[in-house]
């Protein structure tokens, strides 16, 4: 499936010398929910920005739809929806007026019969003609992602969209996300919700300190987390895995103290009981056990660290 | 072109206008009116007639430009700076649209706006004294050569500014006395020779005194320099503009 976003070697120094991207490279297809993780400052608003055309970058290339969004903004932008991390709307405006603004800025003749669908989506409907000053939090962000959709984008940005957000409200986010992905709407989502994530997402992206340093398959991540390690320490040390236990698939590790045994937790039959009699009548004492399960969240700690 | 974009740009900042249009009509009808009573009738009163026009008359062109330039620099100055100083330039920016259409709908706006006024005052000046207009045509074309060029310069000031102060700081310090100084309620030729010089370098003085023109066929200067020197004033803020553009200067970090 072709890149529906296709980032090569981003780079973005602001003016003050600091480095927000380095060297990103990213495809993101058609119709898949991405999700890029990352601490504060990683540089996740920055490469949303780039890709938006609020902030330049200063190496690299991004194509949006195949056009670049240097020489060809008009049609790259025109496929985007934005809905930026803070909350940033006009206050004296009513939600109808602010949205329908949003839609002529993209380009598109008047729609009031999409507007409407829009709004009723989010629940705005009937807030149509109150101002936005006069909105709480959590409406004032729908009616940012209302401006997003209001020109019936391809492209859908959220960066922390549910940010300050209450549980139910969350929920019928994630129920429009999915709707919209449905619809054939490319999502990007930043988020610091580890489960947002996995509950959202198709795809993962690590980022930490403007490097992207992971975009990974979120099944193919969450199968890694479904396994867990059990390592057996031994009272004497081994130099090789013996013939009797050959079909356990062990390795040896601490020069020989422990073996290790990775299995799958979702599997019927863990093989635990037989590995541990087959032990036994290998003649092999054991000294302690210990498992360690592998969770999205230590998989993003362990690449920040080793990034630090 | 991005046509849709110009118009609801325009469309917004006018439905703004109409919003306050009560506190946009008054304060400059009511200063007209003041002036009218303190220069018209308290000055008008010594000074019978200038250049064979009556005070009260030779001052109402002037009057026009005070506010028509006053509207023009704060509108477009304000209309392009309240989305920056709250945050939802980001829309702006991240649209299909280049710099163009984004100035056209802004200083459009802000010069109809000012337009609106200008002839609010007019039509209130025709109730104090009698007006002739020799040159209708040329004093639209004056209208709304000066309504652009100093929605632009407005513009230019709300790019720049950084702050609220910044925003007032060059209407009240520099436009305000260029006006008054330029000739609005006195011929330059009342002068002293010394700052008759002077007062040739301030630009207003070719507006106020082509648009003078307009009316009563009378000028300070050959009105052929007045429109010179607009069109050469706007050429330079267009240029700005242009350099804004192409830099993102203030706009895009
Ligand atoms: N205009 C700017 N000038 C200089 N540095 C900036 C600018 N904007 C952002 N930065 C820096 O770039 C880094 C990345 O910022 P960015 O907003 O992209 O992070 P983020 O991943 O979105 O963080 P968060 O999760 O807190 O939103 C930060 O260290 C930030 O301080
Ligand atoms: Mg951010």
């Amino acid at each position: 499936m072709p890149a529906i976003i296709s980032v090569r070697n981003l780079g973005k120094t602001y003016a003050n010398g600091f480095t927000a991207l380095d060297d990103v490279s990213l495809d993101i297809e058609e119709g898949e929910i991405l999700a890029l993780l990352g601490p504060n400052g990683a540089g996740k608003t920055t490469l949303i920005s780039v890709i938006c055309g609020l902030v330049q970058p200063t190496a690299g290339t991004v194509t949006v739809g195949g056009h670049d969004i240097r020489s060809e903004y008009r049609a790259a932008r025109a496929l985007i929806g934005l809905v930026p991390q803070e909350i940033t709307i006009e206050p004296f405006e009513k939600v109808i007026a602010t949205t329908r603004f949003s839609r002529g800025l993209f380009g598109k003749a008047p729609d009031e019969a999409h507007l409407e669908q829009v709004l009723r989506a989010l629940s705005l409907w009937d807030k149509k003609d109150t101002r936005n000053r006069e909105l709480s939090g959590g409406m004032k962000r729908r009616v940012l992602i209302a401006k997003a959709l209001s020109h019936e984008p391809r492209i859908l940005f959220l960066d922390e969209p549910t940010a300050g957000v209450d549980v139910n409200l969350r929920k019928d986010m994630w129920a429009l996300v999915r709707r919209l992905r449905d619809d054939g709407v490319t999502i990007i989502l930043t988020t610091h919700y580890i489960e947002e994530a996995e509950q959202m997402a198709d795809r993962i992206g690590v980022i930490d300190k403007g490097r992207l340093l992971l975009v990974e398959d979120k099944d193919r991540l969450m199968r890694k987390l479904g396994r867990k390690r059990l390592v057996i320490e031994l009272q004497a040390p081994l130099t090789s895995v013996p013939d009797a236990l050959a079909r356990y698939n062990l390795t040896v590790e601490r020069d020989g103290h422990a073996l290790a045994y990775d299995y799958d937790t979702q599997a019927d039959r863990t093989g635990i009981a037989h590995l541990l009699s087959d032990l036994a009548q290998a003649g092999l004492s054991v000294r302690d056990l210990e498992t360690t399960e592998s969770s999205l969240e230590q998989v993003f700690l362990s690449l920040v660290e080793e990034n630090a | 072109m991005n046509w849709q974009a110009i118009r609801a740009i325009y469309v917004f900042e006018m439905a703004r206008t109409f919003r306050t249009i009560a506190q946009s009509i008054v304060s400059p009808v009511l200063s007209t009116v003041l002036y009218f009573v303190v220069f018209g009738a308290a000055i008008g009163g010594r000074i019978e007639s200038v250049e064979g026009i009556s005070y009260g008359a030779f001052i109402v062109p002037g009057l026009i430009m005070l506010t028509l330039l006053q509207q023009a620099v704060t509108n477009a100055s304000f209309g392009i700076y309240f989305p920056k100083f709250i945050g939802t330039i980001y829309e702006l920016l991240s649209a299909p649209m280049s710099f163009v259409e984004i100035v056209i709908g802004y200083v459009g706006a802000a010069a109809t706006k000012a337009l609106m006024i200008a002839l609010i005052i007019l039509a209130t000046s025709t109730l104090f004294v009698d007006l002739q207009i020799l040159h209708p045509v040329w004093m639209v074309t004056f209208l709304v050569l000066t309504a652009v060029s100093f929605a632009l310069l407005g513009f230019i000031i709300g790019i720049w500014a950084g702050n609220f102060e910044q925003l007032q700081l060059i209407p009240l310090l520099i436009i305000t006395p260029l006006v008054f100084l330029g000739g609005s309620f006195y011929s330059v030729s009342m002068l002293p020779p010394a700052w008759q010089t002077i007062t040739h370098f301030n630009p207003v003085l070719y507006l106020i005194s082509g648009f003078r023109w307009s009316f009563f066929g009378v000028a300070d200067v050959p009105v052929g320099i007045s429109i010179a020197a607009i069109t050469v004033f706007l050429a330079l803020c267009l240029t700005v503009i242009w350099l804004i553009f192409r830099t993102g200067w203030r706009l895009r970090q």
